[in-house]
């Protein structure tokens, strides 16, 4: 969105010798924002499914991998809430052990991609030579499909917790990457860091003081997306059969084994599936938010 | 100005009549960015329109085209009259109808007012296929004669180029056809030439005079500048928070204003008459010699293409001393501050401070070198870290270079003391401080290291000029308390006349000429000073004084 010279005329305070109004604190704009309907929805939803996750074991749950051919394909009733599966284990349990799952995987490969890419992106945004070298890697990783990576590392090591948070994580750091250094590069031109430089600042703290903090606001703008996409990427491994071994309760799993019985019994995919796309559509809706608030250049005027 | 008496003398009907125009904020009636702002603009007159900034002038001019962004303000009360039509009753396709053909406005930047993907010559002709119903070959005429008209050169060359191809002043004046080829009634002008070099500036306000002359257009042009002011109005109307303070011809507003808020704003402008200065022979704390600085752009078939931002620049400053350097854009003035401070390595070069050498120096011995030459820089808003406490941003250089935290904050009360701030200051943050203060805090954090250079790049050209007056008045206060010799890097010959000993004026990174500021300004040996000196705004008046310079 262009700001014309005129904007900036139009929204200057009342006299440019006062200090500028501050801005309302982000907590209380966060508030405001959630005023709109969808964004309070996702809000809840996410809550829900991270309260459901937590106290799984604790809210009339049974063992979600515990085999019962005595009760296959149950519909449902006060024992099996949502029925149960092909081999009678109770798809309400799955379901709520699949998003501890979900959020393991999520969590992980958000912060662990985050912290990689920030400690890549800073040292290549600062040091030009490191940049020359660090860069090209990454074009090389980002070159790489996502998806037939991870099936590469499944079969070579093995479907573990582990080899899929990797083969998450991998592909996401040269995102993070690219956008630390950005911000890096953009900010290094800042009358307050070349001040920082005259005063003899060393290394260390010139960036701890005058420049990471400048990308902490679009790391957590990004790392809510890598957040559901991270999830996302989990449920497809899982339901390929290239993610956790398929006794695990995962969205992904679930999905696939009900696959063949969609048409007799439509919930061993549907249940998993809507709770798998009420999860995604509410962390991007609060991505756009949490974007809408911390950085002012790409969002809408209000 | 002979037609603003024929206007007056036939009783002509005001073009614009502006009457108790108030504009608040969308869903708060209570704050009101202007209030009960009422003028007119005749046939032929220019009323210039002057304020601080925030002074609510460009909101004025905005609410006249309709351009009010309509989620953020809104005229809450009073009526805009164009040619006895009411502005604020109009629908958009009126508005629409109403722009170009018979009011039009040119902005500050050409380049973010013109598209860039589209030649100039599309561009101007989309407002005859607009609003005129002519053929292709009468439209590609009109506009090549208005392009004759404002005198760009070689008309088709430009009808096929792009924005960027053209340099500022020639994409000001493109603008300016876009505006004027409908000959419109109203010309609103908002800071037109602000972005503009002084040479440019002058020959811009001179078209605009001529086009107006010709077409007998009412001009409202919204300005900061005095000089402008002196130059081009016919009437003047000054404004402040919002309000109109003063509103008259130019004699009297210049030489006997009613209102003490006028009497000081316009006491603040700089005179261009330098005031004696007694003669330096301190002791050299600054001596470069043979500074170059050279781009290589290379391209991917071309021979490698060199650009000299500075070539064989000599100057010596000594302790005390103000030492303006004064140039265009682009002449290479910042460059030669940011290769002294070593923010960019020279190309060839001496740079002596106080006997030793910082050209070539390296590691920790450029690390000792940092306190000796410090830098205030143009931005306020920019050159503070807006996380870091006022506090911690000025002990930052001292922590450093190895001072006891207890000393240092001692250190940093007295600098507050020094550049005129509360002591509590240090607490808090910097956007809790206003443009003038926070540039008060930038010399404070420049002053901590006690540096023997202080180079100011356009310290004070991003300031109001009453608060840029309180600025240079501080700075000149510290060159006599520190005796630090001060590198004042501006564009405006005015500041520069009224705070440096010295003055060297630079051109296309070589040095044009260097002496005593008396001389400089008085009697310069150089066609190039002589130029710029002829183009500065308002030369004529010496605004101290309320009356022309004699």
């Amino acid at each position: 969105m262009s700001t014309s010279p005129a904007d900036r005329n139009i929204l200057s305070t009342p006299s440019s010798d006062e200090p500028r109004s501050a801005k309302p604190s982000f907590a209380r704009r966060l508030l405001r924002s959630a005023r709109s309907l969808p964004v309070l929805v996702a809000f809840v939803v996410l809550a829900l499914v991270v309260f459901l996750a937590i106290f799984a074991p604790w809210l009339g749950t049974t063992d979600p991998i515990a085999i019962d051919p005595g009760s296959r394909f149950a519909s449902s009733s006060a024992v099996h809430w949502f029925g149960s599966d092909a081999f009678g284990r109770d798809v309400y349990s799955r379901l709520l052990h699949g998003a501890r799952v979900s959020l393991i995987v999520g969590l992980g490969a958000t912060f662990a991609s985050v912290l990689l890419g920030l400690v890549i992106g800073v040292f290549a945004g600062y040091f030009p030579r490191v940049d020359a070298v660090v860069m090209r890697v990454m074009d090389g990783v980002m070159a790489i499909p996502s998806i037939l990576l991870a099936i590469a590392l499944v079969s070579l090591t093995g479907a573990t917790l582990v080899t899929v948070l990797v083969a998450i994580i991998v592909p996401e750091i040269p995102r993070v990457v690219r956008l630390v250094r950005s911000v890096i590069l953009n900010v290094r031109s800042e009358a307050y860091v070349e001040a920082a430089i005259l005063l003899g600042t060393p290394m260390w703290r010139m960036l701890t003081r005058h420049m990471v903090p400048n990308t902490v606001a679009p790391l957590i703008v990004q790392g809510t997306f890598i957040f559901a996409s991270a999830i996302l990427t989990e449920a497809t491994l899982s339901f390929l059969g290239a993610g956790l071994p398929s006794e695990i309760p995962s969205w992904g799993n679930m999905m696939a084994d009900g696959r063949t019985y969609f048409q007799l019994y439509p919930g061993l995919v549907l249940y998993p599936g809507i709770v798998l796309a009420l999860t995604l559509l509410s962390s991007n809706i609060i991505g756009d938010v949490l974007r809408d608030l911390l950085d002012p250049k790409m969002a809408k005027r209000t | 100005m002979s037609n603003l008496h024929k206007a007056e003398a036939h009783g002509v009907s005001p073009v614009l009549e502006v009457r108790d125009l108030s504009v608040s904020l969308v869903g708060d009636n209570s704050i009101g960015v202007v209030r009960c702002v009422s003028f007119a603009v005749r046939p032929g007159e220019t009323v210039c329109v002057v304020g601080e900034s925030g002074s609510g002038k460009s909101v004025t001019s905005f609410a006249v085209m309709g351009l009010l962004s309509p989620n953020e303000l809104a005229c809450s009360g009073g009526e805009i009259l164009l040619e006895g039509e009411n502005v604020l009753q109009a629908g958009p396709e009126r508005l629409r109808a109403l722009r170009a053909s018979t009011m039009a406005m040119i902005f500050q930047e050409p380049m973010s007012a013109l598209n860039p993907v589209e030649t100039v010559g599309k561009q101007i002709e989309e407002v005859l296929s607009i609003h005129k119903n002519q053929s292709k070959r009468e439209r590609r005429e009109r506009v090549l004669a208005m392009l004759e008209a404002v005198h760009l050169p070689d008309p088709k060359r430009i009808y096929n180029s792009y924005p960027h191809q053209l340099s500022g002043g020639q994409r000001q004046r493109v603008v300016i056809c876009i505006a004027l080829i409908l000959e419109p009634k109203l010309l609103i002008a908002d800071e037109p030439t602000t972005a503009l070099d002084v040479t440019t500036q002058k020959q811009i306000l001179l078209l605009i005079r001529e086009l107006q002359e010709k077409h007998n257009t009412a001009v409202l042009f919204i300005t900061h500048d005095f000089g402008v002011v002196a130059d081009i109005a016919d009437r003047v109307v000054v404004m402040n928070r919002g309000e109109v303070v003063e509103v008259g011809s130019r004699e009297q507003i210049l030489s006997a204003p009613r209102e003490r808020y006028t009497r000081m704003l316009i006491s603040s402008v700089p005179s261009l008459q330098p005031e004696p200065r007694e003669p330096n022979d301190n002791e050299i704390v600054l001596a470069v010699s043979g500074l170059s600085k050279t781009y290589d752009q290379r391209r991917f078939w071309k021979k490698e293409h060199v650009v000299h931002a500075a070539a064989d620049i000599d100057l010596t400053l000594r302790k005390g001393e103000i030492l303006a350097v004064v140039g265009e854009s682009g002449s290479g003035k910042s460059t030669v501050a940011r290769c002294i401070v070593r923010l960019q390595d020279p190309s060839a070069r001496e740079i002596t401070i106080c006997g030793e050498n910082m050209a070539t120096v390296r590691g920790q011995a450029l690390h000792q070198m940092r306190k000796r030459v410090q830098m205030v820089f143009q931005d306020p808003f920019r050159s503070l870290n807006p996380r870091v406490s006022v506090g911690e941003s000025i002990i930052e250089g001292l922590i450093n270079f190895g001072t006891p935290h207890k000393t240092a904050c001692q250190r940093a009360r007295d600098l507050m003391h020094l550049v005129g701030l509360p002591a509590d200051a240090l607490e808090r943050f910097p956007h809790q401080f206003s443009g003038g203060q926070r540039q008060r805090i930038c010399i404070a954090r420049a002053l901590a290291p006690e540096p023997d250079v202080l180079i100011a790049d356009e310290a004070v050209s991003a300031l109001d000029v009453s608060v840029q007056a309180q600025v240079l008045a501080l700075l000149d206060d510290i060159r006599m308390k520190t005796s630090v010799g001060v590198l004042f890097i501006t564009h405006d010959l005015r500041v520069a006349a009224q705070i440096c000993d010295t003055i060297m004026v630079m051109r296309q990174g070589r040095m044009v000429e260097f002496g005593p500021a008396a001389e400089i300004l008085t009697a310069p040996r150089q066609a190039y000073t002589q130029a710029l000196l002829d183009a500065a705004p308002g030369r004529h008046w010496d605004f101290q004084k309320f009356g022309p310079i004699q």
